[in-house]
């Protein structure tokens, strides 16, 4: 039982790596959250300007892989005098990808809206932006939920890149414990596992957040009925949703 | 309303709700208005009928400004509508002048385009609250009363999904409503309705057109309604009027051979 | 500015990455054959009438999908030391997209509609003639935009293979950079070379999108 004890040497070790691919998950996704939305709304904008320097921005950060952002964060910004911190290059690196393929998530939603609600929000004269607040989004939002679930995933397994600017995240910590126990498969195995419950508890979530979204736009049960098991008419629209957001689409 | 009556008696005469004149709209190359003219006075409630492709909803459409014209102008009250004077001169129309020229128009669609992330009482509010700058109780209260108008009451806290087709656009009705608009445009509003409750809804209006002087334009094809609601009748095909009289005149005699095959077609 | 990048060192940077680029390219083209065959197995297995099958290898399948690509390169180089490192790369890369291939090649099947089955039934088909057939001839046309689109995320992934030492263009660049001790120029090409390569290809690929679209 060696590599019992040797685990539990190491606990301490993944729960600090486990911290860090936390940070860099959740640090990552918010700020590409945010990239997406200013990105994918300037995708409809007015200005010719506007919209041509935004695609050149979504297609430069979707065509020039994450490992190349992150190694050019990492090595070649501090020879511009910008010296980042690598947690913050890590969370950067990943936010500038993952925000660059969200836009297209939140260009999408909202196309996906009818016009007729456009329509609407004119004849009862509301500013562009309380129609994009008060109408649009809230009904985009339930449609990108089940890409956004998609690509946090996408940036969960992203962030294991971490290790190579030198953070200890989860993914070093599986080499570490592989290292003391000399146990490939043990250590691996385990470090697999964790990441995916990680996964798993991120993908609860969000479908939480995506059962919510629907439920506000009346297109589905709330999330307590859904938690409760109970109603049957309800049945049918639960059943699909697990099953598209397990779809890793990113391309 | 005592100013209004009093304006009426004195000899000046009052400028028409609407006016288009020589307005062109073309999509591509189809041209769809070719240099329409006609005004409506205030009070007026004018049905347009004619042939799928007349042009009849887009001049709702132009009104509602959900499309530009490309030549001519459209004014309300006597005021330009898509321009505005800047001086002697007119220029193209700012948002910002659009949008207060558009608090004069509500409008009720086909598919009642209800936003399905709010309540009934909230499709009805929101508008009133955070464009007309109602308090959330001022704003409430007219719902309250709205609904009792359609006969909506106790769906208030209902979601549009919930509603049937002529629910659905009894709410939007009383949305259009809550705007106090001085112009009403119907874009046929009980096409998309299943025929057993087009009754409903059309009584409603009927109610509303009768009870206000809202000025209404009407896209219709129920001629039945048209009949009884409207003042006048217009007759469109290829985008230009080829007829229009009163109601009883037009559906009982219409003098064009147009208007004869249209009326025999549909009624 | 002149003296952060030189001209010079990135004409020397270009022949070892495009050296790098070819192990790239030969990287995607056979992981992407792995993982469109093997996308397809994984598919028609989990409509296997059979539990047995169906539930371990949909369970693997999620399990593969959902955790790291990095992880299982560095897990498969250090548990199997006799394969060399870029067969190991391709094969575990070819793995997982085949998870992502399997997912793409079940919609397609589930899109077929189910009268087609009900007809091969009505023929009295075996179930290797209803697939090869009916079904995948009908499956797999809905399914190409994605297998380009794979092939093109694919590609930006194989930088990956850094972790198992495998020279392809981005490790090539690191290396080059820290042998020179200034990796501007390699790092910033490497991108480059990934730019031109790979939008040229999606936007390909959104065209037969459209076509096949109907």
């Amino acid at each position: 039982m060696n590599n019992v004890d040797a685990f539990i040497a190491a606990l301490p070790g993944i729960g600090r790596g486990i911290l860090v691919t936390l940070e860099l998950t959740l640090g990552g996704a918010v700020f590409a959250f945010l990239i997406a939305l200013a990105l994918g709304l300037a995708t409809r904008s007015r200005l010719l300007l506007v919209r041509g320097a935004t695609r050149i921005v979504i297609e430069f950060f979707r065509g020039t892989s994450l490992l190349v952002q992150l190694f050019w964060l990492f090595y070649v910004l501090p020879l511009l005098g910008i010296r980042l911190d690598s947690l913050f290059c890590g969370i950067l690196a990943l936010a500038l990808n993952y925000g660059a393929y969200g836009a297209e998530v939140v260009r999408g939603g909202i196309s996906a809206v009818s016009i007729g609600q456009f329509e609407a929000s004119r004849a009862l004269n509301f500013t562009s932006w309380q129609r994009m607040r008060r109408v649009i989004f809230p009904q985009a939002w339930a449609q990108m939920v089940p890409p956004f679930t998609n690509l946090l995933i996408q940036l969960l397994k992203g962030t294991a890149l971490a290790t190579f600017i030198l953070l200890h995240d989860l993914n070093f910590f599986i080499n570490e414990l592989r290292r003391s126990t000399g146990d490939t498969l043990f250590a691996y195995g385990i470090g697999l596992v964790i990441y995916f419950v990680i996964a798993y508890l991120l993908t609860l979530g969000m479908n939480a957040v995506e059962v919510r979204a629907k439920n506000r736009i009346a297109a589905g049960p709330t999330l307590r009925e859904v938690m409760g098991l109970k109603p049957p008419k309800a049945r049918s629209q639960i059943d699909q949703t697990p099953r598209s957001r397990m779809t890793g689409v990113i391309s | 309303m005592p100013t209004k009556s009093a304006a009426r008696t004195t000899a000046v005469p009052e400028p028409p709700r609407i006016q288009f004149e020589g307005v062109v709209k073309k999509f591509g190359l189809n041209t769809v208005l070719d240099g329409l003219d006609f005004s409506v006075a205030r009070g007026d409630r004018v049905t347009l009928i004619g042939p799928s492709g007349s042009g009849k909803t887009t001049i709702l459409r132009l009104l509602m400004t959900l499309e530009e014209a490309n030549g001519g102008l459209i004014s309300i009250d006597g005021e330009p509508f898509t321009h505005e004077r800047k001086g002697k001169r007119l220029v193209a129309a700012s948002e910002k002048y659009k949008r207060r020229m558009r608090t004069k128009i509500g409008m009720v669609f086909q598919q009642f385009n209800l936003f399905p992330n709010m309540t009934v009482r909230e499709n009805i509010t929101e508008a009133p609250q955070h464009v007309l700058g109602q308090s959330k109780d001022v704003a409430n209260m007219r719902a309250t009363e709205l609904l009792a108008q359609v006969g909506l009451e106790g769906k208030a806290d209902a979601h549009p999904s919930q509603l049937s087709g002529g629910q659905q656009q009894r709410v939007a009705i009383a949305r259009a409503l809550a705007m106090e608009p001085k112009i009403l445009l119907l874009d046929e509003v009980t096409s998309s309705l299943d025929p057993e409750i087009v009754a409903e809804v059309l009584a409603i209006l009927r109610d509303i057109a009768l009870s206000t002087d809202i000025t209404m334009l009407i896209v219709t094809h129920e001629m039945q309604f048209a009949r009884d609601v409207s003042n006048r009748v217009l007759m469109f095909d290829g985008g230009r009027i080829v007829e229009e009289d009163e109601p009883e005149a037009i559906f009982t005699n219409p003098r064009e051979k147009r208007t004869q095959d249209f009326l025999k077609a549909v009624l | 500015m002149t003296d952060l990048w030189s001209w010079d060192r990135a004409f020397q940077a270009v022949p070892v990455l495009l050296e790098g680029f070819q192990i790239t390219l030969l990287a995607t083209a056979l992981g992407m054959v792995v993982a469109a065959i093997l996308g397809l197995a994984i598919a028609i297995s989990r409509r296997s009438q059979f539990r047995i099958i169906r539930w371990p290898v949909g369970a693997m399948n999620e399990f593969i999908r959902q955790t790291p690509l990095v992880v299982q390169l560095v897990f498969a180089y250090y548990l199997f030391t006799s394969i060399s490192p870029l067969q190991i790369g391709i094969t575990v890369i070819g793995i997982h997209y085949a998870t992502y291939m399997s997912e793409v090649y079940r919609a397609g099947i589930d899109g077929v509609a189910p009268g087609q089955w009900e007809a091969t039934r009505a023929l009295s088909m075996g179930p290797v003639r209803t697939w090869r057939a009916v079904i995948l001839p009908q499956a797999i046309r809905s399914t190409l935009p994605a297998l380009g689109n794979y092939a093109v995320s694919m590609f930006k992934e194989t930088p990956f293979l850094f972790a198992i030492s495998v020279v392809e263009m981005v490790t090539a660049a690191q290396q080059f950079g820290a042998q020179h001790f200034q990796y501007i120029e390699a790092i910033t090409l490497a991108g480059l070379i990934f730019l031109i390569a790979s939008y040229p290809t999606s936007l390909l690929i959104r065209k037969l999108e459209t076509r096949l679209a109907y």
